[in-house]
């Protein structure tokens, strides 16, 4: 995806970093422990969730098997409503149409509406490589993005920051963008996000040119569907010229009344509201071109693949693809809230970023082999999931990939992976294991040897063993094993 | 009654005192307990880490040493889980391999008849109240398969609840993991450690003697954990605790430390 993600450590080594950060870990707890119970609460007000659950995973289901045909359902209501249509196999591709729509309109600067699309193919670094200049408007995103960071969270992409973190951001880095911040800025939220409403307004006013994603986008009529809380969103999707979205494929639905699901449980799994403050749509082009619809004088739509088509062919993994983004999995896992979401190389982190970037990416580096094992298996994010994504499952079935290589589709063709590199020992140790526990002889001379060497014990292990005996000590062996105990006392009847 | 006791891998290896106190649990409750000899490990580890071929064998031995028993009780979420949860998967995509419905088969025949322990007391023998008595204060940490996987609900409590002297404490954030996760423990040692060390500030912070488990790999964990803290408090599982009456609850206390 995104190249400030290349060369990411492994998810062990990065996330060693983040549980050592105590600043960092007590930021991430408090928020998504705020989070995960107000979540809670706002979805046992529903009667109907498991319904509502039932039915976003049904239509999303459904769309994802027949993709080609709502895409081209999608392409030719935008069309008739006087937007373009662009399809981007790749981020290279994406990045680059998008780049010269900017180039035709003369501009050199476009304000953004938050986006994890365009976060995924890196369209803010390609953009300023053309000599663009590409404004955060989302508060979150604009810490990031002053803070000169990358975000770590889907929806709070500034979770892993405090208030006095952000104030120190502000004051620093505001003036080199546009307005500075007042002078005594102060860490309470009020004025943090005023100095952040006067430093944007400036860049509102001015853009000739937006850049945004999608929440959904409706294939029947061809209208693009943005859920915000801020309206910061809405200012880019109303005041430039140009818009131009960019979207992933997966995020089409088929008609207007699908969103009636996803209006119910997108805001209550992902903020905790019963309604998002600003749902923004638009189709096609605005009065201003004489069209008949409702968007700006010209609209772009740049439907983006980035392997999402060849993650539709694997049957356990493509349920991925249902995803909203809402965040739910990432606020109660337990693994994320220690971790943080640096850790998962990727603009997605957490539960979902654990089974989609491996997918969108390949497992071939060796962050995308280890995320797929940044998980416990508890199943707090399935069990939270509003489109059912059985995450723990898509998780076995990529360390499968990993551990043992498989068949997986790359740019459309089926082809069969090895195994990643470095599972050597591991593959022998858990040969070795099989085989002992296929013998029950064996496994009983086993026990036995270890109950005799109890008292050699060591109290710290070497090589792999040290992860455990680092923090932990090493269970003492019984006297006798179980079925010893049986045979002794129980014997005759077996 | 009779059922056969799957003891798994773990328990039969690190905590036999585990499959003791079942069989004596049940046989208490006019159980005649059967333990087939051929049984070894449910192939979870393999299976978890990734490695599906590996754990078939131990699939098919286990539907094999277990075929025949109409009731299969084993005193471990996470295994009891492996069977209902991936035992149909690995069967399945064996199948879709086009290796045969064999796998498919022996894991249909054997997931109807496999339950874990406080489904066993609570669903088919229909008792809450087991007659044990446990004269301490106790918090109970319900592990993720368990809990999630398993659905197990109340039914540790309300077997926990009817325990004679038992003072049962509410554990805060109960329901978050406590970071085992079979080899993330040593694939993400850190993570795991500080999530071990989460989990046992609030069982410490409850004021209990005992922390009380389903699944003694999470407790192994926390265990490990709260030794190398040198905490007071001490780790049991749920089995030992229902399998304690009046006569052997002075023995189990300290006698044989975990
Ligand atoms: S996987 Fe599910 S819970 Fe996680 S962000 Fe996507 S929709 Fe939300």
């Amino acid at each position: 995806m995104t190249a400030t993600h290349l060369g990411m450590p492994a998810f062990p080594a990065a996330a060693r970093e983040a549980v050592r950060d105590d600043v960092l870990r007590a930021n991430l707890r408090r928020a998504t422990h705020t989070i995960r119970d107000k979540r809670a609460r706002a979805v046992t007000e529903l009667a109907d969730w498991d319904r509502l659950r039932a039915a976003g995973k049904a239509v999303k289901d459904h769309t994802l098997r027949h993709l080609d045909h709502y895409l081209l359902r999608l392409e030719a209501a935008v069309t008739a409503a006087g937007g373009t249509v662009h399809w981007a196999a790749d981020a290279t591709e994406a990045n680059r149409i998008v780049t010269e729509l900017v180039r035709a309109t003369g501009e050199r600067e476009v304000v953004k509406v938050k986006s994890m699309a365009t976060q995924e193919i890196g369209l803010n670094e390609a953009l300023e490589a053309a000599g663009i200049a590409a404004y955060e408007t989302d508060l979150a995103e604009l810490i990031v993005q002053l803070g000169h960071d990358r975000p770590s969270h889907i929806l709070v992409p500034a979770i892993h920051r405090n208030r006095a973190e952000i104030r120190d951001v502000f004051r620093t880095e505001m003036g080199r963008w546009g307005r500075p911040a007042p002078d005594g800025l102060g860490d309470d939220p009020r004025e943090l996000a005023e100095a952040a409403r006067l430093h944007l307004r400036e860049k509102f006013l001015r853009a000739k040119v937006a850049v945004s994603g999608a929440n959904f986008m409706v294939a029947e009529t061809g209208t693009m569907v943005v859920f915000e809380s801020e309206g910061n969103g809405r200012m880019c999707l109303t005041l430039p010229e140009t818009l131009i979205s960019v979207v992933g494929i997966e995020k089409v639905v088929p008609t207007f009344r699908d969103l009636e699901i996803f209006l119910q449980t997108l805001p209550r799994s992902s903020t905790a509201e019963r309604m998002n403050p600003y749902t923004t749509m638009w189709t096609g082009l605005g009065p201003s071109k004489g069209a008949d619809g409702d968007g700006p004088a010209a609209f772009h739509l740049v439907l983006l693949d980035n392997g999402r088509t060849d993650t539709l062919a694997d049957e356990v993994g493509r349920q991925a693809l249902r995803c909203i983004r809402c965040s739910a999995c990432l606020n109660v896992c337990p693994v994320y809230e220690r971790a943080g979401g640096h850790a998962y190389g990727s603009v997605y982190p957490g539960p979902i970023g654990a089974i989609l970037s491996p997918q969108l990416r390949g497992t071939g580096s060796g962050i995308d082999a280890s995320l797929p094992y940044a998980s416990t298996l508890c199943g707090a994010c399935y069990e939270v999931c509003p489109v059912a994504i059985d995450i723990p499952e898509v998780l076995l079935h990529l360390r499968e990939r990993v551990a043992q290589g498989g068949p997986v589709t790359r740019e459309g063709i089926r082809v069969r992976i090895r195994p990643a590199r470095g599972h050597t020992a591991e593959r022998a140790a858990m040969r070795a294991a099989r085989l002992l526990l296929e013998r029950p002889g064996a496994l009983r001379a086993g026990e036995r040897l270890l109950s005799r060497a109890r008292r050699l014990r060591p109290r710290r292990l070497p090589g792999p063993g040290s992860a455990w005996t680092d923090s932990r000590e090493l269970p003492r062996p019984p006297r006798e094993p179980f079925r010893d105990w049986w045979a002794r006392e129980r014997g005759g009847r077996a | 009654m009779r059922a056969a006791l799957f003891v798994t891998c773990v328990n039969d290896a690190l905590y036999p005192r585990t499959g003791v106190a079942v069989v004596r649990l049940l046989e208490r409750l006019g159980v005649a307990v059967d333990f087939p000899a051929a049984q070894s490990c449910c192939g979870q580890p393999q299976y978890n880490t990734g490695y599906r071929y590996e754990s078939e064998p131990l699939l098919r031995r286990t539907a094999e040493a277990l075929a025949g028993h109409p009731y299969v009780v084993a005193p471990s979420g996470s295994c009891v889980a492996m069977i209902r949860e991936h035992y149909p998967r690995i069967g399945a995509r064996a199948a879709a391999e086009g290796r045969g419905t064999e796998l498919a088969d022996l894991a249909a025949g054997l997931v109807p008849r496999v339950y874990e322990l406080t489904e066993f007391l609570v669903d088919v023998l229909g008792v809450t109240d087991v007659g044990a008595h446990f004269p301490h204060t106790v918090t109970y940490h319900p592990s993720c398969h368990g809990l999630r996987a398993l659905g197990l609900g109340d039914r540790p409590r309300r077997l926990l609840a009817a325990v004679r002297g038992l003072d049962l404490i509410e554990l805060p954030g109960a329901e978050e993991c406590c970071g085992f996760g079979g080899t993330f423990a040593v694939k993400n040692p850190d993570v795991s450690a500080a999530m071990g060390a989460d989990k046992i500030r609030a069982a410490r912070a409850t004021g209990a003697e005992v922390l009380c488990g389903a699944d003694n790999s999470c407790l192994a964990h926390l265990d490990g954990t709260l030794r190398r803290a040198g905490a007071p408090l001490r780790t049991l599982h749920l089995a030992e605790i229902l399998a304690s009456t009046d006569t052997t609850a002075t023995a189990t206390e300290g006698k044989h430390p975990r």
